[in-house]
């Protein structure tokens, strides 16, 4: 058996560490995933409405943040704007920024898209049955459109929570860091660290976006 | 003569530059089976969705029982109320059982108890047939079962006049009888209707009134029985002709 350096995670703290890493990564992913969620929704559903404003603010919008590596957003709002309005910004909050301008973004689009896919005779029939405007959205429109949302939504928060591997650039210490700082200390009594560092910090990454995929896939067995 | 239910005056239906309905008038009295046929794409669907302003109307009056019908006007979710309507496609609501979407308008938008809502649905439904499938979702149903939950929908809210719009166009042949069973029983019970078909049988059996719209108005307005036997005009008889079938055999 070859070694895999595994023991590494045993001495002292390493193992809390890590999981102290991911929980930073987690925090941040789901405190955007929570304002893109809701900023989405509202974005979304102003964007469906016919010769919307904020449809074409959107468009513009995703057009940018499509374009840009998300790199480069974290660089940009970090380093940037930070030096160019002279305001002080942590790694987190301002990875928190940016996963949520992405999010939103890409919420406001699924919503946009989740609603306008409801067929207009499904609106015309709840119409015709008397039901208010705001009463047709909640109870026929809304519900269908959530029913298609919510496996798209899902794939949104487990790919923010992959990126937030890159967050490490911008000095926030979150798994991926905590496990080089592991590797890097232990260097001479276990050289081969790296490889079981890593793998568990390969397996605690599925471990929290396993149980979010396969949420998704049941909510899409049972409304499909 | 009884009650004018409803009162089109001088209604005028147009699509950008294309006028599908011009300067059309009728009124549908209480308890009347008014049908309308003609061929397909002569305005008569567009006709039922002009009714409950589903379509804006871009020149005359619509009402019902005196009162108007406008397609901006704050209270048109209570005027609709009192006009049921029953779409070609069903247009169940999918995530929703029968019960659910039988109950949704009732207790959302007219306020009544849940209980009471839930015992008249279920006699509603008891009555077409389908009680014991209360529970199943429209993806579980037949056409013709959608259809009668549908009619179900409808009829709960205690409409003044009842909108059939092509109801069996999109049925199996074998489910046509079960649906139009249903209305000729409504029909029976004397409620007001107004029913867009091709199923020329039905129109007979069920009309009191028949009313043929061709090039954009009603060209032909008569009772079954002389509209299918001596028509008063051309247009009638080649519209009827045109369910006949004729082969010309060498002699």
């Amino acid at each position: 058996m070859p070694d895999l350096g595994l023991e590494v995670l045993w001495k002292g703290k390493n193992f809390a560490r890590l999981l102290g890493g991911l929980w930073v990564a987690l925090r941040i992913s789901l405190i955007a995933a929570l304002i893109s969620v809701a900023a989405g929704i509202l974005l979304g559903v102003l964007a469906s409405r016919k010769h919307s404003v904020f449809s074409a603010i959107l468009q513009v919008w995703l057009g940018i943040i499509h374009i840009m590596p998300q790199m480069v957003l974290l660089f940009l709002m970090y380093f940037g704007t930070t030096r160019a309005f002279g305001w002080n910004l942590s790694g987190e909050t301002a990875a928190i920024i940016v996963f949520s301008l992405w999010g939103t973004a890409e919420m406001g689009d699924l919503v946009r898209g989740a609603v306008s896919s409801i067929p207009a005779i499904q609106r015309e029939s709840a119409e015709a049955l008397g039901l208010r405007p705001i009463q047709v959205f909640r109870f026929v429109i809304l519900p269908q459109a959530v029913r298609r949302l919510i496996p798209l939504s899902i794939n949104l928060i487990t790919r923010m929570i992959k990126t937030t591997s890159l967050i490490t650039l911008i000095g926030v210490v979150e798994i991926l860091k905590v496990a080089q700082q592991i590797i890097e200390a232990n260097r001479k009594a276990s050289p081969n660290a790296a490889f079981g560092v890593y793998l568990t910090v390969f397996v605690l990454y599925y471990l929290a976006c396993r149980p979010l995929s396969l949420a998704a896939k049941h909510l899409e067995k049972h409304w499909g | 003569m009884s009650d004018v239910v409803l009162s089109i005056s001088h209604l005028t239906k147009r699509f950008d530059q294309q006028t599908i309905l011009e300067d059309l008038s009728l009124d549908v009295r209480e308890g009347e089976v008014v049908v309308i046929v003609g061929s397909s794409g002569c305005g008569k669907s567009t006709l039922l969705r002009c009714i409950n302003a589903l379509e804006e109307i871009q020149g005359g009056e619509i009402r019902l029982r005196g009162e108007p019908i406008r397609h901006n006007s704050k209270n048109l979710p209570e005027m609709r109320r009192k006009i049921g309507m029953v779409f070609q496609n069903y247009e169940l609501f999918p995530h929703l059982t029968v019960l659910d979407n039988i109950m949704l308008s009732p207790v959302r938008a007219q306020k009544r108890s849940r209980e009471e809502t839930r015992t008249e649905a279920l006699t509603l439904l008891d009555r077409v047939g389908l009680k014991e499938k209360a529970g199943s979702y429209p993806r579980q149903l037949s056409g013709g079962q959608k259809q009668r939950v549908a009619i179900v929908r409808a009829l709960i809210m205690h409409p003044e006049i009842l909108l059939f719009d092509e109801v069996t166009a999109a049925l199996d042949p074998e489910m046509v009888r079960e649906v139009l069973d249903v209305i000729v029983s409504l029909a029976d019970q004397g409620k007001t209707m107004l029913i867009v078909t091709h199923e020329m049988s039905f129109a007979r059996a069920v009309a009191d009134r028949i009313i043929l719209l061709e090039d954009r108005r009603i060209l032909e307005e008569n009772t079954p029985e002389q509209f299918f036997t001596s028509p008063k005009t051309e247009q009638a008889e080649k519209f009827l002709q045109s369910f006949e079938f004729k082969r010309k055999k060498e002699s």
